[in-house]
């Protein structure tokens, strides 16, 4: 069933073309960049970007930190809130399970293809924005790399996401946000490890989703409510006075993944961002079991 | 094969299905009738155990559902109201997923080309090429979603309507396949609203009226001769003459008899002289069986429902809804 699902999910043109959209950010402020030569002064704009001038090759962390906030996030909402609901309103559903393709089985394969999805599209992003990143904004031509201090926080306000960071407000003029240079080797490894943890960080959304996908027959209707709980999420963890539940909202940790940058790396908020999405996961897809194994199947 | 007990399913506070004791028997061509609304694709779901009963108990293949429901499914080929598949993919590409997707056996994988071809080819599909089924016709799709039910060759075959959309020839090509399955040992369980159809090809009917069974029975004995014949004459001043009280109805020179042996009758009512255009003994149809025993379908309203047992009440509605369903027998 698993290998159905991601069948079905390669010879969906839907899944390119949104995989084409997100790739294609990057590169049209790449292009931006390079003809201008003008890079978001540091402490504003994306992560990463004020860099990228310097070191193409550092552009793959800058391209995740653009699409992370709200392309990912939409893409992976839609492909996982079509999951359930989009079967149930084609009339594919009840053929599948009169097949019969097991409730929980069905489930589980729609979320291993929902991860395959956010994979494959955060791959792309880097393997395509390497490419721009080196082939536009050129390899790197400073020995360092300038990351401004406080200019990680991307688009989040800088009391959001970067509250233990010793290191960002002592960045220097080095490689690593921390100070220490990188090898590329280092480099590689940590983009690695970035794009784990932004592939894990969409798994919330992804879990959310599907509850909702088990819930309505409208694949449009659990989409957005997966990314009305998230735009929600984004606003609390802003919120000073929320700071109680902060913890516990699914993109507290979203930007964990800029600790993959610093030398050594930081590993508290990458663990506790792991740990998070676990949580996530497990809660709704038991209450999506929970619900799509009871459910008459009227559609 | 299928068994129900006190099947009951609730909505709600609407009653979908209530107390249906279905029983269908291997090797039968057996129709589920009903108006709409009566709860015909409810009790199907309920069969493949895709809505859950609210009491009552179910038995497939001799296994109960829904808890043993996967055991059974792999031997069910399953039309549930309309066809469905991925309209960006061919019929065929269709076919293989959804084989692909559910359990096989040993070498099933490895079969699924040949059975996917073969099951195409015996809904009329076999020249079929690789445009996406976005792009079929409706009869197209129907025959489809027949293909997407014989592919494991299942002993038994629940369809929701299958000649939904089909044009005369295509009913026709599969009430063929449906016999001919059905010679070859696979029981075939309907549903459907068309009375000539089942009439056509099943050998015995149920009939569902607001979620009640209030027939079941072999097609055969439902139709059997009623007692009367009816008989055609250019002179019928005559033949009412001849047959003395035993005309029960007198329609121009058309007569309803009563007798019990047509041929008997017609040795009487040559004696006497009396030219017969055409004499036969009277079957009810099952038209006139269904009516007599459902109400109004649910999408009428306005209406005042039937007793089953057929005491339909022949006044006008009161406040000027659609007419009355009419009893039709007007003879019996």
């Amino acid at each position: 069933m698993i290998a159905v699902e991601l069948f079905k999910l390669v010879r969906r043109l839907r899944t390119w073309i949104s995989i084409a959209l997100i790739c294609a950010l990057p590169l049209v402020v790449a292009i931006f960049i390079a003809v201008t030569h003008l890079a978001p002064p540091p402490g504003q704009g994306s992560a990463f970007l004020s860099a990228v001038l310097d070191d193409g090759q550092l552009y793959p962390a800058a391209a995740l930190a653009l699409v992370l906030p709200v392309f990912l996030p939409v893409a992976v909402a839609v492909v996982a809130g079509d999951s359930i609901a989009g079967e149930a309103s084609s009339g594919t559903l009840r053929y599948l399970l009169a097949r019969p393709v097991g409730r929980t089985r069905l489930l589980v394969a729609k979320l291993v293809a929902v991860i395959a999805f956010t994979v494959l599209t955060v791959v792309a992003v880097t393997v395509t924005s390497y490419a721009t990143g080196v082939l536009i904004l050129g390899p790197s031509r400073a020995a360092a790399v300038g990351v401004p201090p406080g200019g990680l926080s991307g688009s989040i306000a800088p009391g959001a996401g970067g509250a233990p960071t010793a290191g960002l407000s002592a960045g220097a003029a080095i490689t690593s946000l921390s100070g220490a240079p990188l090898t590329t080797l280092d480099l590689v490894e940590r983009v690695l490890g970035a794009m784990a943890f932004i592939t894990v960080s969409m798994l919330g959304v992804a879990a959310i989703a599907l509850f909702l996908s088990t819930v309505t027959d409208s694949a449009i209707g659990a989409a957005m409510g997966s990314l009305a709980a998230l735009v929600a999420s984004e606003v609390l963890v802003t919120l000073n006075s929320a700071t109680a539940i902060q913890p516990y909202l699914p993109t507290r940790y979203w930007l964990a993944w800029i600790d993959f940058f610093r030398q050594p790396i930081f590993w508290r908020d990458i663990q506790r961002g792991f740990g998070i999405q676990a949580v996530y996961v497990v809660v709704f897809l038991a209450a999506a079991w929970a619900n799509f194994a009871t459910r008459d199947i009227t559609t | 094969m299928i068994t129900t007990t006190n099947l009951t399913k609730r909505f709600g506070r609407v009653e979908a299905v209530r107390e249906v004791s279905l029983d269908v028997r291997e090797g039968d061509r057996y129709g589920l009738l009903g108006p709409n609304g009566s709860g015909k694709s409810t009790l199907v779901r309920m069969l493949l155990g895709l809505v859950y009963a609210t009491s009552g108990s179910i038995s497939v293949l001799g296994e109960p559902i829904p808890r043993h429901v996967s055991r059974v499914l792999p031997e069910i080929g399953a039309l549930i109201e309309e066809p469905a598949a991925y309209p960006h993919l061919s019929g065929r590409a269709n076919l293989r997923l959804l084989d692909a997707a559910g359990p096989g056996w040993h070498g099933s994988g490895r079969t699924r080309r040949r059975r996917v071809d073969e099951a195409l080819e015996q809904v009329g599909l076999a020249g079929i090429d690789r445009r996406p089924v976005r792009a079929y016709s409706l009869g197209m799709r129907q025959r489809l979603g027949l293909a997407a039910a014989l592919v494991r060759r299942p002993r038994l075959l629940i369809l929701d309507e299958p000649t939904n959309g089909l044009d005369p020839r295509g009913i026709r090509d599969i009430r063929d396949l449906l016999i001919s399955l059905n010679d070859a040992g696979v029981t075939v369980f309907l549903s459907s609203h068309l009375l000539p159809e089942v009439s056509a090809l099943c050998t015995r009917i149920g009939v569902l009226d607001s979620g009640a069974l209030v027939l079941q029975d072999e097609l055969a004995a439902l139709q059997k001769p009623t007692g009367r014949v009816l008989v055609s004459t250019d002179d019928p001043e005559r033949a009412v003459a001849a047959l003395d009280g035993l005309v029960e109805r007198r329609d121009g020179a058309d007569l309803v008899v009563r007798s019990p042996d047509p041929a008997a009758l017609n040795a009487r009512l040559v004696a006497a002289g009396v030219p017969v255009r055409s004499l036969v003994a009277q079957r009810r149809s099952l038209e006139e069986i269904v009516l007599e025993v459902t109400g109004a379908g649910s999408d009428q309203f306005g209406v005042p429902a039937a007793t089953p047992g057929g005491t339909t009440p022949l006044d006008p509605p009161e406040h000027g809804g659609l007419p009355a369903p009419h009893n039709p027998r007007d003879i019996s």
